[in-house]
């Protein structure tokens, strides 16, 4: 294969994990084995896998509630990611976190954040202590376009402009804030734009093609990396499932959740995969292999323990 | 021993501190090159520079979080509010994010973080710039909220609340900056959780903090003319509560008062009342009463403010009704 076709292939890995995970985790909920709120990723995987792949150890990665598909892009295991949304002791916050607040310290991974908006700042921390110790880390922010209209988004980007802080900020934008159409909740659609008002650089793009996404974002980590410049980047993207598993999804039709899907980053990295020579045969087994994965991190939620009554006020205070 | 002022003590803390730890820096609005709306932080850019010492536009929510992430990746961020209440617009970093980072981590992250700045009632500057935070933010799992009266605990709990794991919240008093005071020398710390008791006595257990600490004194020294002796603990730290000292006391003297500058309802005065109640019961020989300012906004106007906040006036009277009863 050629070198390209290796790095697609694992970045399609990922994003097909990420999917087999998500449904794993629809179906639990569905069973009442997992409580509390679940955000689903399916149809965005594109956009924290592509993203992530830039990323190397001493960088650090912060996003939302959606949080699951950035975790394993991270290289969380599913088996931690599975366990805490199953609010067992094994999960990655000890069942203390659950679905929103994935966190794990070894890989840089700091939430998993329920507050919209809120952790935009929390990461231009992360990237200001970088620059404070001299190092040449990289801060990735994931966030919806429903956080672009609060105040904590602009003054973190004000801040982080005005600092020239090592970030890079990405607006994953799925058309929908909950329920709502970009049409009733932005003057200007293009939230790449805001940039603009900070003197920040900015990159605008869809979440079609997983590789174009590693490219560009790519890009804006080079430039903070570097430079110590943030960057503003939107991804246009898609979730197929409502915002929450207690969405019904009465705002958008049907035919435009299918109509969508035609541009699946997926379905766009196997049809890649194919023209450059892998068959049905390489992707039976790619599916058989996550299938066993997924099957492992179910088990292996079920099977561990919950956390201890101690654990109430344990971490209340180090 | 020397002589300091309030605001020098502060200073002197966050200087030694970052004298010791690279870790420590100092952020807020005109910390820096205006040397600190109220001079606490004079001298300190042209110390250490604008790497450690770090003037921020308007944007308490966005500095407050930055502070946050910068404490979860390890730094010692010191956050100054010029004054309290402007973290209303932080409260978000505060409440969601700085005392839940541990709880939703499972301990993996901490966020060893010091918000600091003037709490309470200056002078006449109305009902927005007068408030008492210690309600809200002692409420808070968490947290930790300290509140010096003295200048050496002004230096020695500012210290602690830096080298500390977790955030701690640092009220200190406008009107207290000036205050002279001695200061230990060396390095002086004074431990987060520890009540001090300021005066002994046997009619009466007053217990108070921070400002009210130097209404409370000269009170209970008019009403010494009369034989009243009262004994006063200063709680220092309100979040963690030291109460053992003052119930200690209230075992002799059956009567317990609550001074405080904030609104009567809830807040630190209640939960001192209620441990109180549910640890001194059989040595209590009437209900515990609270001074506190009165049920309202702060008005702007000299007379009525002064009638708002608690004076020595109402003090005395405040023991003489819980003598009473």
């Amino acid at each position: 294969m050629a070198a390209n076709a290796d790095e697609l292939l694992g970045l399609h890995r990922q994003m097909l994990l990420i999917r087999r995970f998500e449904e794993a985790s629809a179906k639990a909920y569905s069973q009442g084995k997992i409580g509390g709120f679940l955000h689903l990723y399916i149809g965005q995987e594109a956009s924290a896998v592509g993203a992530i792949a830039n990323l190397g150890e001493g960088d650090s990665v912060v996003g939302t509630y959606r949080d699951h598909g950035i975790a394993l892009a991270r290289g969380m295991t599913a088996r931690a990611c599975m366990a805490e949304l199953y609010g067992k002791v094994t999960g990655c916050s000890k069942g203390l976190g659950g679905s929103m607040h994935f966190f794990d310290a070894e890989k840089r991974m700091l939430g998993g954040d329920g507050i919209v908006g809120g952790h935009v700042a929390i990461a231009a921390g992360a990237a200001f202590a970088s620059k404070y110790r001299g190092l040449k880390e990289v801060t990735v922010c994931f966030l919806g376009e429903g956080s672009v209209s609060i105040g904590g988004f602009h003054e973190a980007l004000s801040l982080a402009a005005l600092w020239s802080l090592p970030l890079v900020v990405i607006v994953e934008n799925n058309e929908y804030s909950m329920g709502t159409p970009l049409e009733r909740t932005m003057s200007v659609h293009d939230t790449s734009q805001k940039a603009h008002g900070y003197g920040m650089a900015s990159d605008r793009f869809t979440s079609g093609d997983v590789l174009e996404v590693k490219r560009r974002v790519g890009e804006a980590v080079a430039r903070a990396r570097e430079t110590s410049k943030p960057t503003l980047i939107e991804v246009r993207t898609y979730r197929y499932r409502g915002h929450s598993m207690s969405d019904p999804g009465k705002y958008r039709t049907a035919d435009e959740v299918e109509e969508r899907k035609k541009t699946d980053p997926i379905l766009r990295a196997e049809t890649d995969l194919r023209t450059l020579g892998l068959v049905d045969a390489d992707f039976a087994r790619i599916e058989a292999e996550i299938e066993f994965e997924i099957e492992d991190c179910l088990r292996f939620a079920e099977e561990s323990a919950e956390p201890g009554e101690e654990l109430i006020e344990a971490f209340t205070y180090a | 021993m020397r002589e300091l002022r309030y605001r020098e003590a502060l200073r002197e803390a966050i200087a030694e501190e970052m004298e010791r730890d690279d870790r420590v820096f100092l952020m807020g609005e005109e910390v820096g090159y205006y040397q600190g709306a109220y001079k606490v932080t004079e001298g300190l850019l042209e110390r250490f520079g604008t790497r450690r010492v770090v003037d921020t536009p308007i944007t308490e929510e966005g500095f407050a979080g930055i502070g946050v992430g910068a404490a979860m990746m390890g730094l010692r961020p010191i956050i100054e509010f010029m004054t309290w209440n402007f973290s209303a617009v932080a409260f978000d970093q505060i409440i969601n994010h700085a005392a839940k980072i541990r709880q939703m981590s499972g301990g993996q992250f901490s966020c060893p973080i010091v918000f600091r700045g003037p709490n309470g009632a200056a002078k006449q500057t109305a009902a927005q710039h007068s408030q008492c935070w210690e309600a809200f933010y002692t409420h808070i799992p968490g947290l930790k909220v300290v509140a010096p009266a003295t200048v050496a605990d002004a230096k020695g709990l500012l210290k602690s609340a830096i080298r500390d794991a977790n955030p701690v919240l640092v009220l200190e008093d406008e009107r207290l900056y000036g205050l002279k005071g001695e200061v230990p020398d060396g390095d002086h710390l004074v431990p987060i959780g520890l009540s001090a008791q300021r005066r002994d006595g046997d009619a009466v257990t007053i217990v108070t903090w921070g400002k009210m600490l130097h209404v409370v004194l000269p009170a209970c020294e008019l009403l010494a003319k009369e034989g009243i002796e009262c004994a006063v603990f200063d709680l220092r730290s309100l979040r963690p509560l030291d109460l053992g000292p003052a119930l200690a006391s209230i075992e002799r003297t059956g009567r317990a008062l609550v001074v405080q500058e904030s609104w009567p309802y809830g807040g630190v005065g209640a939960e001192v009342v209620d441990r109180i109640q549910r640890e001194a019961f059989s040595a209590l020989k009437g209900p515990v009463l609270r001074v506190t300012g009165r049920d309202a906004a702060m008005p702007y106007n000299k007379h009525l403010e002064e009638l708002t906040i608690p004076t020595v006036d109402t003090v005395v009277r405040g023991v003489r009704a819980v003598l009473a009863s």
